[in-house]
């Protein structure tokens, strides 16, 4: 039995933990989730006002908050659910569309 | 020296349990598998074991709490028979897939429907692609004996896969036989302590049973194969251990007057024994006729009974459980299989019998055994390999 830590997609067979264990904490920061998006939000941070609406709605934690002011996505995360383009009260700050990939 | 005592093959298995004396046992009642679990939560009230005893409300989450006691630590067993092993089902590929050592005592009964109750192998037979070891029991004797070895290979690093050990209900379950159990002592010690690596409840963080991407999955099951692979050494070597302690030897198979056999039936379980004492009659008439009785299902010794079978020249497989794939039970397949590598074959045909507790008789295998003479004088490769004994009817 071997446990090692983080998982990355170049390790052989044996060189990851049995049955899938995960044998630290916060591991999901690694792995890009944001994969899955097909509409993406744009962060306009002249007209954001920083009334701080959106990042608690955000499902997944993809918009960093550092020194009270929030940055712009993190995309590694983001899924495009669009619940903070919905929840931001001035217009422009934030915008919505396809994603071009 | 063992201690002889009259149990019947529940009983054995409860006392097998109380000396390992697990720290959790989850168990619902199902016939005939009931008894064990109500000798073994006597021993609870009567504070004769310390094991958290689990009653459970169904079957389903019988395996799921010892999913959770075994990756919590904890040493764990259960016991079932037929729809309950079938209500496991889901949580069966989740043990051994997340890789957690435990013991189930498998009952043999017949998989409704109708309703039966009685024995056959539909239930641990239809469970044995779940990735769990499977030992099969000819009596009361073995039951007992599998039952305290099955800990050391379940837990070994080069295993860690959970463990079926198999006896025929109301058969073996139900009668009573002289047995020598090992002494308390003698067992604590053999099996040892378990000590996982790793733990839910202390030994660092650890996450069990997270999503497995299709990044990890194909990983996660080839090493889950590679250990099934293992096991077959691991449990030579606990076999031979338990030998030195008990005199008792055990293998993946038991060769029952083989060396010239030209005639041969492969079976599991109580019938072994029925059909040895028919080997025994055509032996004492100078007939070269043998048993291959298997013990080890899971992982299937496939090279080993290849081998052993490889002088022979007619081959019966006999399947308490029938695949209902028109083309023959599960025993009779994988032999089937293991002998297409042999140089030369020996005929193999298929023999369904004694489903939902009909009597097998040794009348059955001297049938079985005259048949596998007919083939032998045909000179010619029979089609005819998906047979049933016992049918009326049929012969
Ligand atoms: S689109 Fe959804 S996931 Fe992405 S930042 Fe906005 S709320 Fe979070
Ligand atoms: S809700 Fe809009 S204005 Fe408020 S902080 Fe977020 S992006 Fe800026």
């Amino acid at each position: 039995m071997i446990y090692v830590k983080g998982v990355n997609q170049d390790q052989k067979w044996d060189e990851i933990n049995v049955g899938g264990n995960i044998t630290e904490g916060g591991t999901a920061l690694d792995v890009n989730t944001g994969d899955w998006r097909i509409m993406i939000p744009r962060f306009h941070e002249d007209k954001c006002k920083q009334c701080m609406l959106c990042f608690p709605v955000c499902p997944d934690s993809a918009i960093p908050v550092q020194n009270e002011k929030r940055l712009d996505f993190n995309f590694k995360h983001c899924k495009g659910c669009g619940v903070c383009f919905k929840v931001c009260p001035f217009e422009g700050a934030i915008t919505w569309e396809k994603e071009d990939k | 020296m063992g201690i002889r005592r009259l149990l019947s093959g529940n009983e054995a298995t409860a006392t097998a349990m109380k000396q390992i004396n697990p720290d959790v046992v989850a168990a619902y009642p199902i016939t005939p598998s009931t008894e064990v679990v109500h000798y073994f939560s006597q021993y609870v009230a009567d504070g004769e074991v310390d094991t958290e005893f689990v009653a459970v409300e169904s079957e389903h989450s019988a395996m799921s709490a010892c999913i959770g006691a075994s990756a919590a630590g904890g040493r764990t067993a259960t016991v079932t028979s037929a729809c309950g092993l079938a209500l496991m089902w889901e949580l069966l590929y989740v043990a051994s897939g997340q890789r957690l050592p435990m013991t189930l005592a498998v009952i043999n009964r017949a998989l409704s429907g109708p309703i039966n109750i009685n024995n056959d192998h539909s239930d641990s037979m239809g469970a044995r692609d779940s990735g769990w070891i499977q030992l099969y029991s000819e009596n009361n004797q073995e039951a007992y004996d599998n039952y305290v070895m099955s800990w050391r290979i379940s837990e070994h690093k080069d295993v860690l896969l959970p463990v079926m050990v198999c006896q025929d209900g109301f058969i073996t379950s139900h009668a009573v036989e002289n047995i020598e159990l090992i002494e308390d002592e003698k067992v604590k010690e053999f099996v040892g302590e378990f000590k996982p690596e790793r733990h839910l409840i202390d030994g660092g963080p650890l996450s069990v049973g997270p999503y497995d991407t299709p990044h990890f999955y194909f990983e996660h099951q080839y090493q889950r194969a590679q250990a099934m692979k293992r096991a077959k050494q691991v449990i030579l070597d606990v076999s031979k251990e338990f030998a030195a302690m008990t005199g008792r030897g055990y293998g993946l198979f038991e060769e029952y007057k083989m060396a010239d056999a030209e005639r041969v039936i492969v079976v599991l379980n109580s019938s072994a024994g029925t059909a040895k004492v028919a080997a025994d009659q055509l032996r004492a008439k100078g007939e070269k006729v043998g048993v291959l009785k298997l013990r080890v299902f899971r992982p299937f010794p496939h090279a080993e009974v290849a081998k052993a079978l490889s002088n022979a020249k007619a081959v019966a497989v006999m399947d308490k459980c029938d695949s209902f794939n028109g083309m023959g039970g599960p025993v009779f397949v994988d032999v089937r299989t293991a002998c297409y590598d042999l140089a030369t074959r020996p005929q193999i045909v298929n023999y369904i019998y004694g489903l939902g507790g009909r009597d097998v008789t040794v009348d059955n295998f001297l049938y079985v055994y005259e048949k596998l003479t007919e083939i032998i004088n045909s000179g010619t490769n029979t089609d005819d390999i998906y047979r049933h004994v016992g049918v009326r009817g049929v012969n």
